[in-house]
């Protein structure tokens, strides 16, 4: 069952391949080596027999002419009795075997076919002379392969002058001296020879396999498994998943690219979720704004009725007014439900943050007390009136301060709210919130949002690449998203989304680089100019930086509580997150949010986990016409 | 007094009816009631009324579908829209499609009566207008009062908007405005810089009979400047309400967008 994947797996392609083309290798060079070195041995032995052939031949010659048969006998018995020697035959003229080390041999007749003749008698003519390699032949016998070497006995002149007379002179050959020597022993080297290489092979691939193995599992194995652990966690919906990995190879390089997948995919799913969350609030929102629209139209006319009837009744007048003034309260809590469904716009007046956030604070008087808690008060009394919607103003502080109660202690705590004014540069801090090309091309992106500000979106031409860019809508920020791959420095032909229209300068160069340009209108702001280099820095906003510093009005509102984990800082201002369970619907930061950011305000937030929370808000005093 | 005022209110909440019905009996006015736009629309072809009250959000016909129902019977009784969904959306959108009021859910006594008032002096001008067109007199004394110029676009009746060369818009009150209600006691107006959105009260006139009179801003903007000189003398406004009597000029913040939901002042000409 478990075989078959793991022979799927690229460890074990990888060693098929290496063992393969080791075998191959190898088994060539053996089959080479082998060969060679079986010539060699062969030809050694070949000549080794052929030597003692000569010997035997010349030690006989004396018997063979004395006609001492016994002695010839005894020599070649004497030198057959050597192991390497298969057999030592002499045959006569007729094929009669006359001596052989073999006794039982001797007088057999040999037929002209048989291995030891056929050389010379395979023609009709017997040859008579033989070149000396072609004298040796190799045929296999019962007892493995055999190397025979003949020797013709030439007739000389002692032969037929000898006392015996049993050569006339007429003869060239007399007889034939066969020497046969086994093979054995050079085929059982050759055979171990052979194992010795195959044994070879098989460490060698075993040692390269298991060092692949171990390499394998280090760069590829260990990496990949990451990617899919977390390709498993990604699709199991956990987008906060990111792969640890340092090497800066290709696998490396794949998880990087994994991590900024998930991320961008992170961030698109809580835009999507975010919507979707905002649709279906809308849907509720309007479903209880007719719903409860309905009574509440039924007290209010009825009592605003009565109050009418009941002039001459001041002791009905007063309660009377107290329930037309609740219900008008009531519409106007449903119709800021609707409203921040919708987004929808404040109602603004001038008024002083002062007062707004001492109204709030009676309103959590008793929450306070309940609690133990000391809120302190420091605030800038020269502050000038600002136009903002009072009501959403004091619920923003009310807010604030519910939240700094339930991050204090239970049994005490201090809160202080501040108020100051401030007055800080533009740069960093403006937010450009309309953009149009010179065509009049609106450039504004709500969907790209960068830091939870609609971005603006230019046409980019650079490398030869065509993409898109969001820039940053805070002057000086440039946190710009790319939408195209550029390098840095490079010069980026920045045009309108819609119309094309370039968007450079024709004549002015950035002051810090001197290279091109961008500029699009902010309308009623003036030109908003910056670096069109890739990653230039400058940026310049004419009307703006003409307004000079602006003031601020500054709302702190701290505590000394448990404070907020890193990990949900990203989030706070999030719909529905909450912290605090069923209790919390997850909306208030939200709204305040979108209550400051309707302010045309900043709301940001520092927190050390139990060292406590600051939220500071900053809001815009707008100069008089 | 002859005869007495005839309101038709139409609404799928008993409660509505019941206050409708009690509210504007004590003014002096009849209502008939509906449950539904069907019903509704019945009760028009067997009788006459001066003025519709109706609901956008019921079951069968919806308010928007009842309008159009009245466009096609060629019904020219007018209709105040009310809706528990008050959205600047709904108000703007059934102004365009033919409503001379928005009346948001929930209201009092007062906003009531003024909305009705007016809808009821609306109905009795235009009754006016039609019948002395009928019988041709001496044109002179026609005059009920003067519409807006050409160039000029109206949400509702009540309020126009100009666009001028630079841009900017002008906005004012339409002359039949001021002929459905008493006379002016006070102009309440937002500041220079403040925001107005196309549907939201942009202003407040009160009269002398204790009306308060909310008035729904034509188009969305920031309002650059307004007309001192209104506030300080009344009788421009209410002589000179297009020209010198204007009341904002505004910087448009979508006039591509909104544009959709005014009416052409030329179109009244035909």
């Amino acid at each position: 069952m478990k075989v078959k994947p793991m022979l799927k797996k690229i460890v074990f392609k990888l060693i098929f391949a290496v063992g393969i083309s080791i075998t191959i290798i190898i088994g060539i060079f053996s089959y080479v080596s082998v060969q060679s070195q079986n010539k060699t041995l062969l030809a050694e032995t070949e000549r080794h027999t052929y030597q003692q052939s000569e010997t035997i031949r010349s030690s006989t010659k004396f018997g063979m002419l004395l006609n001492e048969r016994e002695h010839v006998h005894e020599i070649i018995n004497a030198v057959g009795r050597q192991n390497s020697f298969k057999e030592i035959r002499i045959f006569n003229k007729e094929g009669e075997i006359i001596y052989s080390s073999n006794p039982d041999h001797i007088g057999i007749m040999v037929d002209k076919n048989a291995e030891a003749c056929y050389t010379c008698h395979e023609t009709d003519e017997p040859l008579e002379k033989l070149s000396i390699p072609d004298r040796s032949r190799i045929f296999a016998s019962d007892s493995g392969r055999v190397l025979g070497t003949i020797n013709p006995i030439y007739n000389e002149p002692a032969c037929y002058r000898a006392p015996c007379h049993a050569h006339s002179s007429e003869q060239v050959v007399l007889g034939v001296l066969d020497v046969t020597v086994s093979l054995n022993p050079i085929d059982d080297r050759m055979a171990n020879s052979k194992i010795r290489m195959l044994l070879f092979t098989l460490i060698v691939i075993l040692a390269i396999s298991s060092v692949l193995l171990y390499f394998v599992r280090i760069w590829v194995d260990k990496p990949v498994h990451k990617l899919v652990d977390a390709t498993k966690s990604v699709a199991s919906g956990n987008l906060n998943y990111t792969i640890e990995m340092n090497s800066s190879d290709e696998l490396g390089a794949l998880a990087r690219s994994f991590n900024n997948m998930t991320k961008k995919l992170a961030e698109a799913r809580l835009q999507l979720f975010q919507s979707d969350k905002m649709a279906s609030l809308g849907r509720l929102a309007a479903g209880v704004a007719h719903e409860i629209n309905n009574p509440l139209t039924g007290i209010l006319t009825y009592s605003s009725f009565l109050l009418k009837r009941t002039k001459n009744y001041p002791e009905f007048q007063e309660d009377l007014s107290v329930i037309v003034r609740e219900t008008k309260r009531s519409r106007e809590i449903v119709k800021g439900l609707l409203d921040f469904a919708r987004q929808s716009i404040p109602k603004k007046n001038k008024a002083n943050i002062n007062d707004i956030i001492d109204r709030a604070i009676s309103i959590v008087d008793n929450q306070l007390s309940i609690n133990h808690i000391n809120l302190e008060k420091v605030f800038d009394e020269n502050l000038p009136e600002i136009t903002v919607d009072a009501n959403q103003m004091q619920q923003v502080i009310i807010n604030l301060i519910v939240n700094a109660i339930h991050a204090s202690d239970k049994n005490g705590g201090a809160i202080t709210v501040r108020t100051n004014l401030i007055s800080l540069a533009p740069w960093g801090i403006t937010q450009v919130k309309s953009a149009l090309c010179t065509n009049g091309h609106n450039l504004m992106d709500q969907t790209v949002k960068i830091k939870g500000m609609p971005s603006i979106r230019v046409q980019a031409n650079a490398d030869g690449k065509e993409g898109f860019i969001n820039l940053d809508p805070v002057y000086g920020k440039n946190r710009n998203l790319h939408g195209v791959k550029l390098k840095d420095k490079s010069e980026v032909d920045i045009s309108c989304p819609q119309c094309n229209v370039s968007l450079l300068h024709k004549s002015k160069k950035c002051p810090e680089c001197g290279g091109p340009v961008y500029f699009f209108e902010v309308p009623g702001k003036g030109r908003f100019e910056g670096c069109a280099i890739k990653g230039g820095k400058w940026q310049y906003w004419e009307a703006i930086e003409k307004e000079g510093k602006k003031e601020y009005v500054e709302i702190v509102v701290s505590d000394a509580g448990c404070g907020i984990p890193q990990e949900n800082m990203s989030k706070i201002f999030e719909p529905f997150f909450t912290t605090k369970g069923q209790k919390g619907t997850g909306l208030g930061l939200a709204v305040i949010w979108g209550i400051i950011d309707n302010h045309n305000g900043r709301i940001t937030v520092e927190s050390e986990v139990a060292k406590g929370t600051a939220f500071t808000i900053r809001l815009p005093i707008e100069k008089e016409l | 007094m002859s005869e007495k005022l005839k309101i038709c209110a139409i609404d799928d909440e008993q409660v509505i009816l019941d206050s409708i019905v009690k509210l504007c009996g004590a003014e002096g006015w009849l209502v008939d009631t509906a449950l539904d736009a069907k019903v509704g629309l019945h009760k028009l072809d067997t009788s006459t009324y001066d003025l519709i009250i109706c609901d956008i959000m019921m079951p069968g016909i919806d308010g928007f579908e009842f309008l159009e129902q009245l466009r096609i019977k060629e019904i020219g009784t007018p209709v105040i829209i009310t809706t528990g969904f008050s959205t600047l959306e709904n108000a703007v959108k059934s102004l365009y499609r033919g409503a001379v009021d928005f009346l948001p859910k929930p209201f009092t006594f007062d906003e009531l009566i003024s909305i009705v008032g007016r809808g009821l002096k609306y109905s009795q001008i235009q009754r006016q207008v039609a019948k002395e067109t009928l019988s041709s007199d001496a044109i002179d004394e026609l005059i009920h009062y003067i519409p807006c110029p050409p160039k000029y676009k109206r949400l509702g009746y009540a309020t126009w908007t100009l666009l001028e060369d630079d841009g900017s818009l002008k906005i004012g009150l339409t002359d039949l405005f001021f002929r459905t209600i008493g006379t002016l006691q006070q102009i309440n107006l937002h500041k220079a810089e403040d925001e107005i959105f196309q549907g939201n009260m942009c202003a407040q006139i009160m009269t002398e009979d204790a009306f308060i009179h909310n008035i729904l801003a034509p188009v969305s903007g920031r309002i650059i400047k307004r007309n001192e000189e209104i506030l300080n003398n009344y009788a421009i406004i209410e002589k000179d309400p297009y020209f010198r009597g204007w009341v904002y000029s505004i910087v448009p913040a979508n006039l591509d967008y909104e544009t959709k939901y005014l009416i052409p002042c030329s179109s009244d000409r035909l």
